[in-house]
C-alpha cells in the first residue's frame, strides 16, 4: 500500500511547528502503524535527516506510551485500540494520512509528536492510592469483596493513563481518567476511609493544571482504547459531591 | 571464592530468612534521613523497592527510562502472580512453591533465595488486596485461582488477563504516595549511562536527560539496579521497545559481574512473526494454557495443505490432530514448563508440521467454549483475544490461534549474594536485572512475584544491613574525580558514535544481531553454532564501531541515539550469551544444547560438572573476561531429573 503521510515536526517546545508532507511506498496491510513509522524513519536516517519523534514502548496496547492524534481521531480510526495496535489494513491505498500529537494545553509539545504528559502522574499524585506501607496488612481474604464490584473495579482500573480522553474532548477534561481512578477506589472497601478527601484533592488538582470541565459529548468514551465508560465521570461527581455535602473532611 | 560470598545464613531452610532479619543491622529514623539511595528503573521492582524505602524513612531518587514509572514493561505480564497460599485446599505450601521454582529452573537457582521468595509471596498478595488491586473473585467476594506451567496446584493470581498492570499500577500508587511526601523524587526521561564508584563503593550515576541530551550527575550511599533483562539482544522478542540491557553492562564494566548470561527463556505462545517490518513480538498469556490445547496436524499432509490454504484447521477432524504436549507428557500435559513447550513446538514445526508460514502451531479453545461456554472464555481472557484479534485479524473463539516461541525473559542477569548485593558493594540489583531466583528457567506467574518479593519485602531490609555502616559517612559531592571521569567518558563515547556517520541505521545493525542470536544462540544451540557466532559477534561490534549511521545531535531529544548507545551494549552482552552457552556443556532449563540430549530429546544435565553459576568478570576492553564459579549446593532439596510425564 502506497500513503501520503502530513506529520506534525516541532524541534521543541518553543519552536514553531509545522506540517511536512511524506511518501511512503510498499507497505504491507499487515503492517502496524508504528511499524509504518520505523519505516519511514529508517528512510529518513538513509537520507541523513533527523526521523520523526514519536512516543512508544510496549507495542502492545498496555503501556499507555504512544498516542497519535490520526485523521482527526485519538489512535485513528480503529474502535478500542491503541496507535500501536492500529494496523494499516484499516487504511486505503493512496490515502493521506495526517499525523498530530495530543492537543491539550496540559500536553505542551516535546518535540514532534511527543507530548509531555507528567500531568497525569500529578493528579495521581494528589490522592490516587491507598495510603497503605509495605507490610503490616491483612489476609487477602480478610475483607470479602462481592465479586460484581470487583469486576467493576477492575473495569476501571484498566485505564492505561494514554491520554486520548483529554485529546478527543474539545475542553481537554481530564475527568474520564480522574473518574476511573476515583470510581476503582470508591468501589473496594479498601478505598472508602480516603474517599472523600480523595476526591477532593484529585479534582482540584486536574483544575488547577489547567484541564477543563466535562462537555457532555461523550468523545472521551468513544476514543478510550481501554472502553472505559463515561458512567465513570458520574461516579466521580457523586462521589465529589457526598464528599462536599456529606463528608466532614474537606480540603 | 572469596570474591564470591554468597552470605547465605546458617540454620535450616525455613529459619534462614527470620534468623537473618532478627540479627541484622538498622537504621534509627534519625539516620534514615541523611542516607541516599538511588533507583534506576520504575518497574515492579523498582517502584516497589523505592516506595517501601522511601516510606522507611530513606532519601530515595528513582529514575524512569520513560515519562512515567507505569509505562515500565512490567504492565504487560498476562497471566498472574504466584503464591503458595493455598486458598484452594489443593495442597499447596511454601515447601512445595519453593520445590516446583527450583525444579522448574531445572536446578541451578539458589536454594536459600528461592525458599525466601516462596516465604514472602503470601505478603504480596495481601499488599496487592490492601492497595485496592482488583484481584479476580469468585462469587463468595474471595479470591480466585488458575494454573500456570509447572505446577499441579491453582496457586495464581490474577487481574483478567493484565496481573501485570494492575500489580504495577499498585507499586506505581504506593510510589506516587511518597513522591507526594516528599521521601522519593522522580526523575522522568533519564537514562542511565555510567555508575560511579568511589573507593571501591557505588556511590552515585551519570544519566542523560532523553528530552534535552543533557548529562547529569547524581550522588548517594547505594544503587539499586531495577533495569530489567536484556532479551532485546535477540531484536525480536516480547520485551517493549525501551528495554535493554545497557545499565546492567554499564555495572559490569564497573567490576559488577555477569551471572549466566546463556540463560534465557523461549517463551512458547506468542504471535508468530509476520514480515521483515517486525519490530516486536506480541506474548499472549500462558493461563491460555489452562484451556487451550495445543496441537499440529497429525499428518504432513495436512500441515501443508493448511500452509497452502487448501484447508482449514477447523474442518480437521479430531483423530487427525496431534496434541503432542498431551501425548508426550500425559501428567502435565498443555501446562508443562515454557522451555519444554517451546522445544517442543520447534520440534513439531522443524519435522514439517508446522502451519502459518511453517513456524506455528495452534493453540485452540473449541474443547473450552464448548464446555464452558463463550462468556466464560471472554471473562478469563477477553483481552487476550481482542488483542490477538487486532493482530491478526482472524477471530480467535471461531478459528484456533497460531502461536510460535519468542524470546520473552532472562534468568541471567547481575550477580548478587543472598542480600541482592552485586560484587560492587553498595550496589544492589532486584528482579529481572538479577539472576538469582529462576536458574535456567523461570516458571510462569514468577517474575511479578520475584520482582515485588525483592522491592517490597527482601531489600528494605537487606539495604539496611549495608547503610547501618555508613551512617558517618558524608553525602559525596558530584565534582569529584571519579565523577569528573564519568561523565567524560560518557560524553566521549557519544561524540564518538555521532561521529561515525556512516552507511548502516541503527536498526540495520540491530536486526543483523538479533539474526545472529536467534540462529546460533538461540533455542538449539551447539559447539559448531556457538563457535561461529563468537567471531561474528566481535566483527558486527567492529562493524558498529565504524559504520554505524545516527542523524541528529547529541543535545536534544535524539531516539536514534539512545538506540545506538544501547545496541553497542547489547553486542559485548551478546559475546558473554555466547560464550557462556558454549562453556554449559549440558542442557538445562532454557538452554538446549543438542549434544547433550537423553533418547527421548529431552534435556540431559550435567550435575557432575555444571552445577554452578557461571559468573563472568570483565576483565577490559578487547581482553578475554573471565568466569568464575559459584557452586550450588543443594542441602534440603532432592536434585532429580525433571520429568513432566
Amino acid at each position: 500500500m502506497d500513503f501520503t503521510l502530513k506529520i506534525w515536526r516541532q524541534e521543541n517546545q518553543k519552536a514553531k511547528g509545522r506540517f511536512e508532507t511524506y511518501k511512503i511506498k510498499d507497505i504491507s496491510p499487515d503492517c502496524s502503524f508504528l511499524e509504518m513509522l520505523d519505516i519511514l524513519n529508517e528512510s529518513l536516517v538513509n537520507k541523513l535527516s533527523h526521523p520523526v519523534c514519536f512516543d512508544n514502548d510496549c507495542r502492545e496496547g498496555i503501556c499507555g506510551m504512544c498516542g497519535l492524534y490520526i485523521n482527526g481521531r485519538p489512535h485513528g480510526p480503529d474502535d478500542a485500540v491503541t496507535t500501536c495496535q492500529l494496523h494499516m489494513r484499516k487504511f486505503t491505498d493512496g490515502e493521506t494520512i495526517t499525523i498530530e500529537p495530543w492537543r491539550a494545553k496540559p500536553f505542551p509539545v516535546i518535540r514532534d509528536l511527543v507530548v509531555d504528559r507528567t500531568a497525569l502522574d500529578k493528579m495521581i499524585q494528589e490522592g490516587g492510592y491507598i495510603s497503605v506501607t509495605s507490610g503490616g496488612v491483612p489476609d487477602g481474604n480478610a475483607i470479602p469483596i462481592p465479586k460484581h464490584k470487583a469486576d467493576q473495579a477492575m473495569d476501571s482500573a484498566s485505564c492505561i493513563g494514554c491520554g486520548a480522553c483529554i485529546a478527543a474532548c474539545k475542553n481537554a477534561s481530564a475527568m474520564l481518567f480522574v473518574g476511573a481512578k476515583v470510581t476503582q477506589l470508591a468501589l473496594l472497601p479498601q478505598g472508602k476511609p480516603e474517599a472523600a478527601i480523595r476526591v477532593q484533592k484529585m479534582v482540584a488538582k486536574m483544575d488547577e493544571l489547567g484541564f477543563g470541565n466535562c462537555t457532555n459529548t461523550y468523545a472521551c468514551e468513544a476514543e478510550c482504547p481501554k472502553e472505559i465508560k463515561r458512567s465513570n465521570i458520574s461516579r466521580m461527581n457523586l462521589e465529589f459531591i457526598l464528599a462536599k455535602i456529606v463528608s466532614e473532611e474537606t480540603i | 571464592m572469596s570474591t564470591l560470598d554468597s552470605k547465605i545464613p546458617e540454620g535450616q531452610l525455613s529459619e534462614k530468612w527470620t534468623r537473618y532479619k532478627s540479627s541484622q543491622k538498622l537504621v534509627n529514623p534519625a539516620n534514615k534521613r541523611k542516607l541516599d539511595i538511588i533507583v534506576v528503573g520504575t518497574g515492579l521492582a523498582g517502584s516497589s523497592a523505592a516506595a517501601s524505602l522511601g516510606a522507611l524513612g530513606f532519601n530515595v531518587k528513582i529514575f524512569c527510562i520513560s515519562d512515567s514509572p507505569r509505562r515500565a514493561h512490567s504492565i504487560a505480564a498476562q497471566g498472574g502472580i504466584n503464591a503458595a497460599k493455598n486458598y484452594q485446599n489443593d495442597g499447596d505450601s511454601i515447601e512445595r512453591l519453593f520445590n516446583d521454582t527450583i525444579k522448574g529452573g531445572d536446578y541451578r537457582a539458589r536454594e536459600a533465595n528461592v525458599y525466601r521468595l516462596a516465604e514472602v509471596a503470601n505478603s504480596i498478595i495481601d499488599q496487592g488486596v490492601a492497595q485496592g488491586i482488583p484481584f479476580a473473585r469468585d462469587y463468595a467476594g474471595l479470591l480466585d485461582n488458575r494454573s500456570f506451567g509447572g505446577s499441579q496446584v491453582s496457586r495464581t493470581f490474577y487481574a483478567k488477563g493484565q496481573t501485570g498492570q494492575q500489580l504495577l499500577l499498585g507499586a506505581y500508587s504506593a510510589l506516587s504516595k511518597e513522591i507526594k511526601a516528599g521521601t522519593v523524587k522522580m526523575y522522568e526521561r533519564r537514562e542511565m549511562m555510567d555508575l560511579v564508584v568511589i573507593d571501591g563503593q557505588a556511590r552515585g550515576i551519570i544519566t542523560r536527560n532523553l528530552q534535552t541530551g543533557e548529562l547529569e550527575r547524581w550522588s548517594s550511599h547505594a544503587v539499586v539496579m531495577a533495569t530489567g533483562g536484556y532479551g532485546n539482544v535477540y531484536f525480536l522478542s516480547t520485551n517493549a521497545m525501551e528495554c535493554n540491557g545497557s545499565a546492567a553492562v554499564q555495572c559490569y564494566h564497573k567490576g559488577a559481574m555477569f551471572a549466566n548470561p546463556c540463560f534465557v527463556q523461549i517463551h512458547p505462545t506468542c504471535i508468530p512473526v509476520k514480515g521483515d517490518y517486525q519490530s516486536k513480538l506480541t506474548l499472549m498469556s500462558e493461563s491460555l494454557r489452562n484451556d487451550g490445547r495445543i496441537w499440529v496436524p497429525k499428518n504432513i499432509e495436512d500441515a501443508k495443505a493448511i500452509r497452502e490454504g487448501k484447508l482449514n484447521p477447523t474442518d480437521l477432524k479430531e483423530e487427525d490432530r496431534d496434541y503432542y504436549l498431551e501425548r508426550r507428557y500425559p501428567a502435565f500435559g498443555n501446562l508443562v514448563p515454557r522451555d519444554i513447550a517451546s522445544r517442543a513446538a520447534k520440534e513439531r514445526c522443524d519435522a514439517g508440521y508446522g502451519v502459518g508460514a511453517g513456524f506455528a502451531v495452534y493453540l485452540d479453545f473449541k474443547t473450552a467454549i464448548e464446555r464452558l461456554g463463550r462468556d466464560k472464555i471472554q471473562e478469563r481472557y477477553g483481552n487476550l483475544f481482542q488483542m490477538y484479534e487486532k493482530i491478526v485479524d482472524v477471530d480467535p473463539y471461531e478459528n484456533p490461534m497460531m502461536i510460535y516461541p519468542a524470546v520473552h525473559y532472562t534468568m541471567g542477569g547481575l550477580w548478587v549474594d543472598y542480600e541482592l548485593q552485586t560484587t560492587i558493594p553498595g550496589l544492589f540489583a532486584t528482579g529481572e536485572a538479577n539472576f538469582s531466583d529462576h536458574g535456567a528457567n523461570r516458571l510462569g506467574a514468577s517474575a511479578l512475584m520475584q520482582g515485588l518479593a525483592d522491592g517490597y519485602f527482601i531489600l528494605p531490609y537487606t539495604m539496611q544491613n549495608f547503610l547501618a555502616d555508613k551512617i558517618h559517612q558524608p553525602r559525596v559531592s558530584i565534582e569529584t574525580k571519579e565523577f569528573d571521569e564519568a561523565e567524560k567518558s560518557v560524553r566521549a563515547k557519544l561524540e564518538s558514535i555521532m561521529a561515525i556517520k556512516g552507511e548502516k541505521t541503527v536498526d540495520t545493525l540491530q536486526r543483523e544481531l538479533g539474526h545472529i542470536m536467534w540462529e546460533y544462540v538461540g533455542m538449539g544451540r551447539n559447539a559448531e553454532k556457538l563457535t561461529k557466532a563468537i567471531p561474528m559477534l566481535a566483527d558486527l561490534r567492529k562493524e558498529f564501531w565504524s559504520n554505524v549511521r545516527v542523524t541528529g545531535d547529541m543535545n536534544s531529544m535524539n531516539p536514534e541515539l539512545a538506540k545506538a548507545l544501547r545496541l553497542a551494549d547489547h553486542i559485548e552482552l551478546a559475546e558473554i550469551m555466547a560464550k557462556d552457552a558454549l562453556q554449559r556443556e549440558e542442557s538445562c532449563g532454557g538452554h538446549y544444547r543438542e549434544e547433550y540430549v537423553t533418547d527421548e530429546g529431552e534435556a540431559r544435565r550435567d550435575d557432575k560438572n555444571f552445577m554452578f553459576v557461571g559468573v563472568w568478570e570483565y576483565k577490559g576492553e578487547e581482553q578475554e573476561p573471565i568466569m568464575h564459579k559459584e557452586e550450588l549446593n543443594y542441602e534440603f532439596i532432592n536434585v532429580q531429573q525433571r520429568n513432566y510425564k
